[in-house]
């Protein structure tokens, strides 16, 4: 009996020293989670002694495992609100934010919807429910079907801020639980709408967007993003816990390099102007 | 009587296992009364903080508010606004149209299975059948709303033309799917259970097999078989990722059975992983969850009681 629980101790205390190496947690936004990933395999292939873990579950996830101290990295698709940056004080948690991509948020329609350009104005009108039916923006006669992002997404706050200027969604909006679904059912509803990151657009059309009635509408795209010609264009974050040091900061600058931003290229989200990137990297 | 003389060791032996069989049986006791409390008592800010109360008191959760001083009073759920909104009367009746259109469906489906499998099926159907219908139970509940969501919906859409895909019915029906096993068991042991001499009596007096169970065997089984109805609504209010995938989570106060819906299990699941702890949006969806626990508790309880009763009935206990 004595002999198997010596046997026992020596062989964890082996293995968790064989296992431990390093690893690091990602935990956040949505939109973000499939360059996250990406990322994280690449990094791996490059760095056989570290693990990295990336989840999703919504920016404002992320944000709350920062403050609860549940992840080293925070994914986020919109900076942290004032109210967030109080409590992350409170708690003693010193968010550090790197912009690590730029994203567009692209209005997705249904392929066989005669709709292909909306205003920002007439975008804000159907969100909020001031504007019910396609027929009042150049389509059919029909009601319009709203979906969208439940409350912890980076991508509904961001849209709310900046589209709706603010203001609340229609109630009729219904939620879904990640941009994937959001796709499915505009791909699946004729006169559905719904809004989500340009790396996700399959089977849905994007729709062209004006600023305002008089210019010229413009449809996302790599470019357009770039040059800040699309009006709905976002920079993603990775927050830290105080300025990163060590593996976490290797991963950052890497990410941020020539071929991290590559990466981020193939899975279609829009890599940084070159400056940006190497101002964001951490000395 | 003569006492055994024992050996100390196994006297000790014997209370060790006494005790800890016992403590194992108040353990789950105690986990219940404990849950319950720790979920409460995140709740509390809403009855005694004055912060808390202004936006989410008793009162603003369940009347009509005025949010803004140039739009008419309404209820509504947005907890995330400017002004942050916490009525939950649009959630209730997400939960309450959810439910009744999974009872709507389940219980005919079910009665019927459980009548044809308790009076008129062969021994050898009857092994095949029950053991299938059971299996419907062990179905993952995020497998069904996966169904409901890429499936169902898109079929309901063929056959109705909804201008809502994902709505109450469509979270309904796959709601019923997870409540017809529930009710189908608990139905057809309350029918076996009604003793053979008052079928034999029935059929000796010139009564056909249906005539048998229409007006002998259902009415003497009622009681089980509304305890399994009761089990069943309990789990349709209380099941959450059905309806989280399947019915748009929009929290909107409509009597039709075709716009989306939301519900208290889903509004908790999509929004707990977000909430700035201890908030007044993390203090009402405990009081969402407390909710929830003592609406199940007592739905369930009925349940319980109806079971309790019918056995003392055939055992004779009551007249």
């Amino acid at each position: 009996m004595k002999k198997i629980i010596v046997m026992l101790v020596m062989l964890t205390a082996i293995a968790t020293m064989v296992i431990s190496g390093s690893s690091i947690t990602v935990k956040g936004s949505d939109t973000l989670v499939r360059l996250g990933q990406r990322w994280a395999e690449e990094y791996m292939k490059k760095n056989p002694g570290v693990t990295v873990q990336v989840s999703g579950g919504g920016s404002g996830t992320g944000i709350a495992a920062l403050i609860n101290g549940t992840t080293d990295i925070c994914e986020a698709s919109r900076d942290m609100k004032p109210k967030e940056y109080k409590i992350a004080e409170k708690r003693g948690v010193k968010p550090y934010r790197i912009s690590v991509a730029l994203d567009g948020i692209a209005v997705y329609l249904n392929k066989n919807n005669s709709v292909t350009e909306l205003s920002l104005a007439q975008l804000k009108g159907i969100y909020t429910g001031s504007v019910t039916n396609w027929k009042e923006v150049g389509g059919e006669d029909h009601q319009i079907i709203l979906y969208g992002r439940e409350n912890n997404s980076g991508t509904y706050a961001f849209f709310k801020e900046h589209v709706l200027k603010k203001e609340d969604y229609a109630d009729r909006t219904q939620t879904l639980p990640g941009t994937a679904a959001v796709v499915n059912a505009v791909e699946h509803d004729k006169y559905g709408i719904g809004y989500g990151g340009i790396a996700w657009a399959t089977g849905v059309k994007d729709a062209k967007v004006k600023k305002d009635d008089n210019s010229p509408a413009v449809a996302p795209s790599l470019a357009t993003v770039s040059n800040g010609t699309y009006p709905i264009s976002r920079q993603l974050y990775w927050f830290f816990n105080g300025k990163p040091t060590g593996e976490l900061k290797k991963i950052v600058n890497w990410a941020l390099s020539e071929e991290g931003q590559k990466i981020a290229k193939e899975v279609d989200y829009i890599p940084l102007p070159q400056e940006m990137a190497l101002k964001g990297m951490v000395k | 009587m003569e006492k055994y003389h024992f050996k100390p060791k196994s006297k000790i032996k014997e209370f060790i296992g006494r005790k800890f069989i016992a403590i194992n049986a108040y353990a789950s006791l105690l986990a219940i009364i404990l849950i319950f409390i720790f979920i409460f008592k995140e709740s509390i800010p809403i009855f005694t903080d004055a912060d808390v109360k202004e936006e989410a008191s008793v009162g603003k959760m369940v009347l009509k508010q005025h949010y803004y001083p140039d739009r008419p009073a309404k209820w509504s759920w947005q907890p995330n606004s400017e002004v942050p909104k916490f009525s939950l009367l649009p959630l209730f009746i997400g939960s309450i149209k959810a439910a009744i259109i999974a009872m709507l469906f389940a219980v005919p489906l079910a009665l019927g299975a459980a009548i044809y499998v308790s009076e008129f099926a062969s021994q050898r159907m009857r092994e095949i059948i029950k053991p299938i219908i059971e299996i419907l139970s062990g179905i993952p509940s995020v497998v069904l709303g996966f169904f409901a969501l890429i499936v169902l919906a898109t079929i309901l859409q063929k056959i109705f033309g909804f201008t809502s895909r994902l709505n109450a019915i469509n979270a309904g029906i796959a709601l019923g799917l997870a409540v017809i096993p529930i009710v189908f068991t608990i139905a057809e042991d309350a029918m076996r259970a009604v003793p053979r001499s008052l079928r034999d009596a029935s059929l000796a007096l010139g009564a056909n097999p249906w005539q048998v169970s229409s007006t002998v065997v259902l009415p003497a089984a009622f009681p089980g078989i509304a305890a399994g109805i009761i089990l069943g609504f309990g789990r349709a209010v209380g099941e959450t990722m059905i309806v989280l995938m399947a019915s748009g989570n929009a929290a909107i106060i409509s009597a039709s059975f075709t716009d989306s819906i939301r519900t208290f299990a889903a509004t908790i699941a999509a929004e707990m992983g977000e909430v700035v702890f201890g908030s007044t949006h993390y203090n009402v969806l405990f009081f969402i969850g407390t909710l929830l626990f003592v609406l199940t508790f007592l739905i369930n309880l009925g349940g319980d009681l109806v079971l309790v009763k019918l056995k003392e009935k055939l055992q004779g206990k009551l007249s």
